[in-house]
């Protein structure tokens, strides 16, 4: 049984009580003196040329200080991208500017043209409708396919044309699996869309700049997942500020899911606006504006080809993806469909060859980025899909199917074709919790029940893995990231032993402020509520890379437990000193130092006090205090993985489905505090089956966003859902971090939305629609329906 | 502007308010209580539901005006008073109905005048009465949870603990 508090307990959340009484503290509530209100015009075209933008009139309406336009920033960088991808000719993607404010032409809807700021927003809002704006429209590029031909208008005249890269992997593999496919009994190939998602977290963007004339010191309050990373791409590459002349504070952040991982125009705006004007300067988004600037997630074509032998073993893997880019490159787009998407597509399967194209292209529409899960749900889909095709063609069940080609579990460390290797796992164990949990055995005789009341009931499994934690630096250096993908952390013992410590990881949800504080409680054997988390401010915090990709406890929390480890030696040789004994004599336990077989001993806070009133303390070898820094660089990936199973049932004369259960089997190595992480998993299904069942970003053949509202945009609400049953009890620990911990913030995106699409064809077949062999998301019941009725 | 004037968690105040200013920016911008919270523009999300005279209402589709004399109560004024967590809230904390805390205040808000009208309401009903407040965190499993426990319901039973 895990202690009170410590490693393994259901904690309850120590932020709860402030975000339950009203006292969160998000940027938008921050309101500093003096400040003015920023209010961005934004494009309502596609794509145009910009001929002239005037702000006379509107420079002379009420409460207006300045209107900046693109001319304003002609002496700043553009907003930079942070990946390189180089293709598989060698040769560097094709990467436009990004300009702060439009300069020349305009490239999506909701691309800023200028920024008025004013003594309060309404008078901000109203200025911005003066001014005047002639733009010469030109063809949108909307269609990825069709940017890609010689004829098409470019989205960035500049460039060659809208390929951002052609991208192979591994390209070596390329011949061989052609052969492969050749020479096979089976060939199943299936072309899907994984369809353009909005993150929406449901606080929009808020940046609030703030400028002291007499110490030059800027400050940028804002919401982000990674205040450290805003802070090194808006002070080097836009604005030119060093890191000790600006601070950056990502306050509480109400969700993040990827879409506040990136630096972004508004950001860059106030903080030059507040020096410029000499007054602090706020922005906050209307959801209307999130739609439109906001960084989206997935939006891929692809076709997908599987080759079996006679014997049902895959042979070889190859897909062509189209991976929509958007206007401009977002902070880590590049990534997404290359080194987050390609590495994954051996799954949790021994297939031996892989090959995966991508191509990605510039349109007319918002960019797009990283969102929960990040590539790694676009590999899983198409592979869950392609499997479960395989298996109806084949007339086998699909979950022998993956039973029979699953990496076994005496076969870790697994090498993939795809440059990864698993360091543990067990497929089948998870499969086996899945078909328990989810009372697979009495699937048929519920299916029966079903179709005595007319309904037509399928079950859906996919399996998933994923890859966290995303690391080495000097392997992702290669891989073209601009930046090292370690984790920080400052342990601050206080004289009277409580704890302090700065983390470089940022929680917008996640919950680390209890986490956190578990694990080194357990670690010191003090009470939590001795340990204080602190995050979100560069001021205070060493240089961290924040909160994404299901990394925090796996990387910051290593960090942080290798920072307490150097406490502890430290701690053990004032110690040795207070009981006149060897350091190696020295054991520590529940907070007490003791010297091996004896019954002497000093206490945590002796030892505290010690260090920070040091009279009787080894001072010629040993400093006072008691604080250490532990920067952490993983060595590999984790690999969370698990088994889904959706059960569900179609109504066939709407086409409507209804989930009935929904069931995860996850291994996410060892788990600090369970009801976090199922809350996790449950707040990933909810996005999954978002995805899956409701959610679509759609575009009209001009460009202009038709889903740009949260009445036009599907989010999951309560009623969409059932309880879900989540299991994390298939535990191999990873074996490269300290804790033994993979992550498990995305696993509920990724492993989803094939598990629903899955269920639904199967109950189609099942009700004798045998001719459906795909629906695209998301399974709307108009899709379902006139699948049904296309003969 | 105008003068406008009501009961704000039990508390007469007043101020300057143009026709236009919605009762969301009244309580956030004129009286400092931002834990009411606006999370779009289309009265769809339900972060900034208060109550105003018992009943739960968007406060971003309200003018100030409107609900001048009015008994209005926020997510300041639904704890104890000692400060403790009202039952609601604590079922919210028991149950991890929450993670970033953005949507929590109108989740309450709702969910308190739902059980007022329906003390002992079934899962469907939960999940219907919060209908009008969207969540992107918590995938609304462990609020249901919450709100079911916080009716006195026994939720030991629902999945996954």
């Amino acid at each position: 049984m895990p202690k009170d508090g410590g490693i393994g307990a259901s904690v309850k959340r120590r932020e709860d009580v402030r975000f339950l009484t009203g006292k969160g503290r998000y940027t938008d509530d921050i309101n500093i003196r003096g400040q003015l209100y920023a209010f961005f015009l934004r494009s309502d075209v596609a794509h145009g040329r910009l001929k002239s933008v005037d702000t006379a009139a509107a420079s002379d309406m009420p409460g207006v200080v300045r209107i900046f336009t693109a001319a304003d920033f002609a002496g700043v960088g553009g907003i930079p991208c942070g990946w390189q991808v180089t293709d598989r000719f060698g040769k560097v993607m094709q990467e436009p500017k990004h300009p702060v404010l439009a300069d020349g032409k305009v490239r999506h809807v909701g691309d800023p043209i200028a920024m008025v700021v004013a003594e309060t927003l309404d008078q901000a809002r109203d200025a911005a409708e003066a001014i005047r704006v002639e733009i010469e429209e030109l063809p949108p590029v909307l269609n990825m396919k069709d940017a890609l031909k010689p004829d098409a208008p470019k989205v960035h005249d500049e460039l060659t044309s809208n390929l951002c890269y052609d991208w192979g992997f591994v390209e070596e593999n390329r011949e061989a699996v052609a052969k492969a496919f050749e020479g096979a009994a089976h060939h199943i190939t299936l072309d899907l869309v994984n369809n353009r998602l909005v993150a929406n977290p449901m606080e929009p963007r808020v940046a609030v700049g703030d400028y002291e004339d007499h110490s030059g010191m800027h400050t940028l309050y804002t919401t982000s997942q990674n205040p450290h990373v805003i802070r090194l791409l808006m002070g080097a590459f836009v604005l030119g500020i060093p890191e000790s002349k600006l601070r950056v504070v990502a306050p509480d952040v109400g969700g993040g899911f990827g879409s506040k991982i990136y630096h972004y125009a508004e950001e860059a705006a106030v903080t030059f606006a507040a020096k410029q004007v000499k007054r602090p300067v706020k922005w906050t988004a209307s959801r209307s504006e999130a739609f439109i600037s906001d960084a989206q997630g997935r939006d891929h074509l692809t076709r997908i080809e599987l080759a079996l032998d006679k014997d049902h073993n895959f042979l070889a893997l190859r897909t062509e993806t189209h991976a929509n880019m958007g206007a401009y490159l977002s902070t880590f787009a590049p990534s997404i469909p290359t080194w987050l998407h390609g590495t994954l597509m051996a799954g949790n399967y021994k297939t031996p060859l892989v090959y995966v194209n991508v191509k990605a292209v510039f349109t007319n529409t918002v960019p797009v980025d990283a969102y929960r899960g990040a590539g790694r749900p676009e590999a899983t889909y198409q592979l869950e899909r392609i499997i479960d095709k395989a298996a109806r063609e084949l007339g086998v069940d699909p979950v022998e199917l993956r039973r029979k080609n699953f990496i076994q579990p005496d076969q870790f460390p697994y090498q993939t074709p795809v440059a990864v290797v698993y360091d543990t796992g067990n497929y089948q164990a998870t499969m086996d919790k899945l078909l328990e949990l989810s009372d697979h055995a009495g699937f048929a005789a519920r299916a029966e029940e079903s179709k005595k009341r007319g309904r037509l009931r399928g079950f859906g499994i996919a399996h998933y893995i994923e890859a966290c934690g995303i690391a080495p630096s000097n392997l992702v250096g290669q891989l073209g990231a601009r930046a090292g993908l370690y984790e920080s952390a400052t342990v601050r013992v206080n004289a009277t032993g409580s704890i302090t410590i700065f983390t470089g990881s940022h929680s917008h949800g996640q919950g680390h402020e209890t986490t956190f504080a578990q694990v080194v409680a357990e670690m010191i054997g003090i009470d939590a509520s001795q340990v204080e988390i602190v995050h979100g401010d560069t001021s205070n915090s060493p240089m961290g890379m924040g909160t994404y990709g299901s990394r925090s406890l796996a990387v910051g929390g290593s960090a942080m437990v290798k920072a307490t480890n150097k406490i502890i030696n430290k701690a053990k040789k004032i110690a040795s000193h207070l009981l006149e004994a060897s350091e190696q004599d020295i054991e520590f336990k529940d907070g007490k130092f003791t010297v091996a077989g004896t019954d002497r001993s000093k206490t945590w806070v002796d030892i505290t006090l010690a260090a920070y009133v040091p009279h009787n303390y080894p001072l010629e070898s040993l400093e006072p205090g008691l604080e250490e820094t532990a920067f952490y660089d993983p060595s590999n990936f984790t690999y969370p993985a698990g088994a889904y199973g959706c059960e569900l049932e179609i109504d066939p004369d709407t086409g409507k489905v209804t989930i009935l259960a929904f069931t995860a089997a996850d291994d996410f190595g060892n788990v600090v505090n369970p009801m976090i992480v199922e809350g996790q998993v449950h707040g990933g299904l909810a996005q999954g089956i978002g995805q899956a069942m409701l959610e679509n970003c759609v575009f009209d053949e001009n460009g202009q966003l038709l889903s740009g509202s949260f009445m036009d945009y599907a989010m999951p609400r309560a009623d969409d859902l059932p309880f879900f049953k989540v299991d994390h009890s298939c535990i191999t620990p990873c074996t490269h971090n300290p804790l033994g911990v993979k992550g498990c913030g995305e696993a509920g995106a990724i492993g989803s939305p094939p598990a629903v699409v899955n269920a639904v064809i199967d109950a189609l077949q099942r009700g004798g629609y045998s001719h459906i062999d795909h629906i695209d998301m998301p399974v709307s019941p108009a899709r379902v329906w006139a699948a049904m009725h296309q003969r | 502007m105008t003068k406008v004037s009501m009961t704000v968690n039990g508390k007469s105040v007043s101020g300057e308010v143009e026709g236009r200013t919605l009762l969301s920016s009244f309580l956030r911008d004129g009286l400092g209580l931002t834990g009411t919270h606006i999370g779009c523009d289309t009265s769809q999300c339900g972060a900034c539901v208060v109550h105003v005279d018992g009943r739960a209402v968007k406060s971003c589709t309200v003018f100030a005006l409107d609900v001048a004399g009015a008994q209005v109560k926020t997510i300041e004024g639904m704890a104890n008073p000692d400060g403790s967590l009202s039952v609601l809230q604590q079922a919210f904390q028991d149950n991890h109905g929450l993670q970033c805390g953005f949507c929590t205040p109108g989740m309450v808000m709702s969910a308190a005048a739902l059980l007022a009208d329906n003390p002992s309401p079934t899962e469907a009903e939960v999940r219907h009465g919060l209908e009008g407040n969207i969540c992107r965190c918590t995938g609304y499993h462990n609020i249901v949870k919450a709100v079911l426990q916080a009716s006195g319901q026994d939720v030991s039973k629902i999945a996954a603990e």
